[in-house]
């Protein structure tokens, strides 16, 4: 896109363009990661939606540096800052690492290491970067774990990992990576291994990490739940590459791309009719060896066509759903009324858009069924009946 | 669902092209493979290649060199020619490696003591497995009493150091042999070792077993055979056994390396194989006393077992590769 | 806490009171194994067996005749040996037992910190020459049985090499006490330990190693990475701390096993009179007393040495301490 026409945001914290991360396995080089590019601004909150396998992990990886497999190729460019991180040597990656780019991950009961006490491993990282006597190190460590609601932290920094709960030790873990005050934070999947009640805790932690620290977070996870609860942009990935991305509330307002529209649908609605069956996507991602020519989704997809297999894969193109143009009744309503066409902000990787048949809008949740609905109905593919069969081809 | 792609390999096959893409798997075989058929094929070469009897004392005797007769025994390179010496490697088909100090063809000697030293490590191996397997099954699938029983007897076992162990049954046997009731085990039979070894290093093999099979109980498979009624019997050998065969391919190599330096160990102390019969420890033994003056007589059979169980570890490394067993033992003493 | 020592209490002494029944029956129960026999000599009378039998005891009734042996062996301390008459036990196995003691823990140093040396540094350069050759050296350690490379060691080190510079030093076999002559002791003791210590090296730098390289797939290794620390850190501070583990409980029992007599070959080969000796020699005379007490000396020290590597665990594994 254009640069000149952005929306007046700050030169972006994050700017990756055409990621690809590929394994050596015999002798062939098996691509996990497919030209990802997105821009994650200060401040913001950059959700990265998956299956597992769908390359999520290693392009967080990717840009920690953290990939040191023999012979794995990582091309393409990741500046943070306008520094380019990727190909910098690991001595440079080891300063940002930490104090600039954090990361959490997703099981913490076994990402602490298990014979020393959570103070002693944040107290670490802090010293890694700062020169602080054990003693300030001490101090901030309790001061950050009382900031993430850990009761008694002072005790708390004491004890071992395995000495606390799920909950408490992914608190302890956001702790650590917050403790040099990162701009970035990546975190891979940070709820999945928690209950539900505290994966709300930890989100609410998340998401008041932006005021709080003016922390840019990116957000690794496969739960559109909580892409919508937390999220301002939302990257959706398919078999390592993009399939869409948008905007958290346009996206799963307007879905642009077959796959999304699917995952979404995948969601049991909180109100409105019970559906007799949740719909499902058949089949299963390709391997990345056997990775269609064309849109990868394409063997699972209900509105395949023609255009659909040839060789390169569709490229991102706008969707055709403006925010702007879908609220006129905002105040935001007179940018448009100054004539000028509001740059797109929601691209998909899906040729329906381009052949001018982009997909109906999800109308599910209440509040948005009041909207009005300003695509072409008449012009919009039948909603898919075998879609949800789980039957269809195998 | 029509067209049936070809199944994929079994895991057992895929473990065994795994291991033929080993080169140092594959080379440790082919030593194996070649040191045992040397063996097997002794009596040729103490028949055609060396001419001699390796079991009976040659001291008197002599053979022929480069046309010369040279005597087996020859006298002292000291200034009074005190004493005498057995010939040195001579570098021909006859005394290839010299010979011992009752005259008797090294090598010759060396390829029937492998017969032995092979046997005995690989039946002790084969009998250890299948006792641990016993007792780590029954102590892991059937917990309670039964494994408080036999844990205990391993700790017993554990609690003696395993050479002390071996040798207190040794000399006990190897002096009297044994009488089990209507069993009567002569003192120079090779079932001797062969038992008293794999004995020895059943709580070695047990204890991966059994923590393989505590793991396995837990899995689910086994909880919804147990829920649909399948007799106990079933389970054990239908669930379990198969999932504890990779740990035990993987040990064998690895307790048949163990067997044979303990076999080597007990033979070189006089208490494992028995005269005239050789084994590479008996040959070492032979060689003690002529270490300074003919050492090759100790040093030949010493290459052998390294070379062996070099092989057999190397083995058992790329075996437990290809399975991908993590936890089996990898300790010996 | 009190019941879970006492209950340690219980298995320690059952184990003891296990392993010395089994000796026990092993060689007073074995069909044909008729002490008796032994001790009045080949071609005895039937009145000296007789004799021999009433003054022994060994007519009377097994579990009399074990009691009355422990009584000697533990309380009286004056059980006297079957072979040389009068010589008592308790005092023999005092004076092997430093001798052992020495050639262990020398041993123990130098494998310790070779085989950490080589673990750490084959784990941190994984999938070079480095590590695949320190590897098989390793491998080699763990193959040659020790009675043979001692003997080589001698054939080197005494007979062929001795004249030169490298080897002068070494004295001939035999044990130098320490208290009479320090640097006698070590330089009587460095070849044996470098034996000794030989396979131990190769196997514990193989399991370090391999313990290293399945830990660095861990979550927990992959944080400290992301923590922005330095690889040296977090092998040496994260991975082999963590490995120290299962490294400590192995240590524990190869050094009970060794210093309770599992280095008789070692000093078989080199001429030292320690435990392992001792107790070849009671094994080879049949001489029953001072082999229900070595291999009970040895026996104490192993179910110690479990004892001590449970504490260390405790030490070690913070996750160990809360579950009991």
């Amino acid at each position: 896109m254009p640069a000149e026409t952005a929306p007046p945001m700050a030169a972006p914290l994050l700017d990756v363009r055409d990621l690809c991360v590929s394994f050596p396995s015999r002798g062939r080089m098996i691509p996990i990661v497919e030209h990802v590019s997105f821009t994650l601004g200060e401040r913001d909150i950059l959700g990265l939606v998956g299956e597992s396998g769908s390359g999520k992990s290693v392009t967080a990886m990717a840009l920690m540096g953290l990939i040191d497999s023999p012979g794995v190729q990582i091309t393409g460019s990741a500046l943070f800052r306008g520094q380019e991180l990727v190909g910098l040597p690991q001595k440079q990656l080891r300063r940002l690492r930490g104090r600039e780019i954090a990361m959490i991950f997703q099981d913490p009961m076994t990402a602490f290491t298990p014979v020393y006490t959570i103070g002693w491993q944040i107290d670490e990282q802090i010293r890694a970067h700062e020169r602080l006597s054990r003693k300030q190190a001490r101090a901030r460590t309790v001061e950050l774990l009382a900031e993430m609601g850990v009761p008694d932290p002072a005790r708390t920094a004491d004890r071992y990992p395995h000495q606390l709960s799920g909950g408490l030790r992914q608190r302890a873990m956001i702790a650590m990576a917050l403790s040099c005050n990162p701009s970035l934070l990546i975190a891979d999947e940070p709820t999945t291994a928690l209950d539900v009640t505290v994966q709300a805790q930890i989100l609410e932690l998340i998401r008041s990490l932006r005021s709080t620290y003016g922390s840019s977070v990116l957000l690794i996870t496969h739960d559109m739940g909580v892409v919508a609860e937390t999220c301002d942009t939302t990257l959706v990935l398919y078999s390592g590459r993009v399939a869409e991305t948008g905007p958290t509330d346009a996206l799963f307002a307007h879905p642009g791309h077959p796959y999304t529209a699917a995952l979404l649908a995948s969601i049991p609605p909180l109100d409105g009719p019970r559906p007799h069956r949740l719909p499902a996507i058949a089949g299963a991602p390709p391997p990345p060896l056997e990775r269609p020519a064309g849109c990868a989704f394409a063997p699972r997809c209900a509105y395949v066509h023609d255009t659909c297999l040839p060789a390169p894969p569709p490229p991102l193109v706008p969707t055709g759903y403006h925010p702007l143009t879908a609220q006129p009744d905002e105040a935001s309503a007179h940018t448009s009324a100054a004539g000028t066409s509001p740059p797109p902000v929601q691209f998909a990787a899906c040729v329906l858009p381009a052949e001018g048949t982009p997909l109906p809008a999800r109308l599910t949740h209440s509040e948005l069924s009041t909207k009005p609905n300003f695509d072409t109905p008449d012009q919009a593919l039948p909603p898919p009946t075998s879609f949800s069969s789980g039957e269809a081809h195998q | 669902m029509t067209a049936e792609a070809p199944p994929p390999p079994g895991p057992w096959r895929q473990a065994m092209r795994g291991l033929a893409r080993n080169r140092a798997s594959m080379a440790a075989l082919a030593v194996l493979v070649l040191i045992t058929l040397s063996c097997v094929l002794a009596p040729l070469y103490a028949r055609d290649i060396a001419r001699t009897d390796p079991f009976t004392s040659n001291v008197a005797g002599s053979i022929m060199l480069d046309g010369h007769e040279v005597d087996i025994m020859q006298p002292n390179d000291n200034p009074l020619h005190l004493g005498l010496s057995p010939i040195g490697p001579t570098g021909h088909a006859a005394y290839l490696l010299g010979a011992d100090s009752q005259g008797r063809d090294v090598a010759a000697r060396m390829l029937y003591g492998g017969r032995n030293s092979l046997l005995i490590s690989s039946c002790a191996a084969v009998l250890c497995l299948i006792l641990a397997a016993a007792a780590g099954i029954a102590a892991g699938f059937f917990g309670g009493l039964v494994d408080a029983v036999l844990s205990r007897l391993m700790d017993i076992m554990w609690a003696v150091p395993v050479y002390l162990f071996a040798i207190s049954l040794s000399i006990v046997t190897v002096s009297q042999g044994l009488k089990l009731g209507p069993f009567v085990v002569e003192a120079d039979s090779l079932l001797i070792p062969i038992v008293i070894i794999a004995l020895v290093y059943v709580p070695y093999a047990a204890r991966p077993i059994r923590g393989r099979v505590l793991a396995l109980r837990q899995a689910e498979f086994v909880t919804a055979a147990r829920c649909l009624g399948v007799p106990r019997w079933r389970i054990v050998l239908f669930d379990i056994l198969p999932n504890v065969t990779t740990t035990l391919v993987v040990l064998g190599p690895l307790l048949m390396a163990l067997s044979l330096l303990a076999e080597s160990a007990l033979s070189f102390l006089s208490i494992g194989v028995q005269a005239p019969a050789a084994s590479w420890g008996t040959i070492i033994q032979d060689g003690e006393g002529l270490i300074y003056t003919r050492p090759m007589v100790a040093i030949a059979p010493g290459l052998a077992i390294v070379l062996v169980v070099l092989a057999l570890n190397i083995l058992g490394d790329g075996l437990r590769d290809a399975l991908d067993v993590r936890d089996a033992a990898r300790r010996s003493s | 806490m009190m019941m879970a020592l006492l209950r340690r209490l219980g298995q320690t002494v059952f184990v003891l009171f296990g392993i010395s029944a089994l000796v026990f029956l092993v060689f007073f129960a074995t069909p044909g194994a008729d002490p008796t026999a032994r001790i009045a000599g080949r071609n005895a009378s039937p009145q000296t067996m007789e004799k021999v039998r009433q003054e022994y005891g060994f007519d009377r009734p097994l579990p009399v005749q074990y009691a009355t042996m422990m009584k000697k062996l533990f309380i009286t301390q004056d059980l006297a040996s079957y072979v040389d008459r009068g010589e008592l036990v308790v005092p023999e196995i005092a004076r092997a037992a430093p001798v052992t003691v020495s050639l262990v823990c020398g041993a123990a140093l130098i494998w310790v910190v070779l085989s950490i040396a080589m673990g750490t540094i084959a784990a941190a350069m994984k999938g070079t020459w480095v590590d695949r050759g320190l590897m098989m050296l390793g491998l080699i350690g763990i193959s040659m049985p020790v009675f043979w490379l001692g003997q080589v060691a001698n054939l080197i080190t005494q007979s062929r090499y001795h004249d030169t510079w490298l080897f002068s030093w070494v004295p001939g076999l035999g044990y130098v006490p320490l208290t009479e002559n320090p640097w006698g002791w070590f330089k009587a003791l460095v070849i044996p330990w470098i034996v000794l210590a030989v396979m131990f090296i190769g196997i514990y730098s193989r399991v370090l190693r391999a313990d290293l390289v399945a830990l660095s797939g861990e979550d927990f290794m992959r944080t400290a990475r992301a923590k922005g620390l330095s690889p040296t850190r977090i092998l040496l501070r994260h991975g082999l701390r963590t490995s120290m583990v299962t490294f400590v409980s192995l240590f524990g029992l190869d050094f009970a096993q060794l210093v309770g007599g599992g280095a008789l070959l070692t000093e078989v080969v080199f001429g030292l009179p320690g435990v392992g000796r001792l107790t070849y020699q009671a094994l080879t005379n049949l001489d029953l007393p001072l082999i229900m007490a070595t291999v009970m000396y040895s026996a104490v020290f192993v179910v110690l040495a479990n004892a001590v590597v449970d504490i260390l665990y405790l030490f070690l594994d913070p996750r160990v301490r809360d579950a009991r």
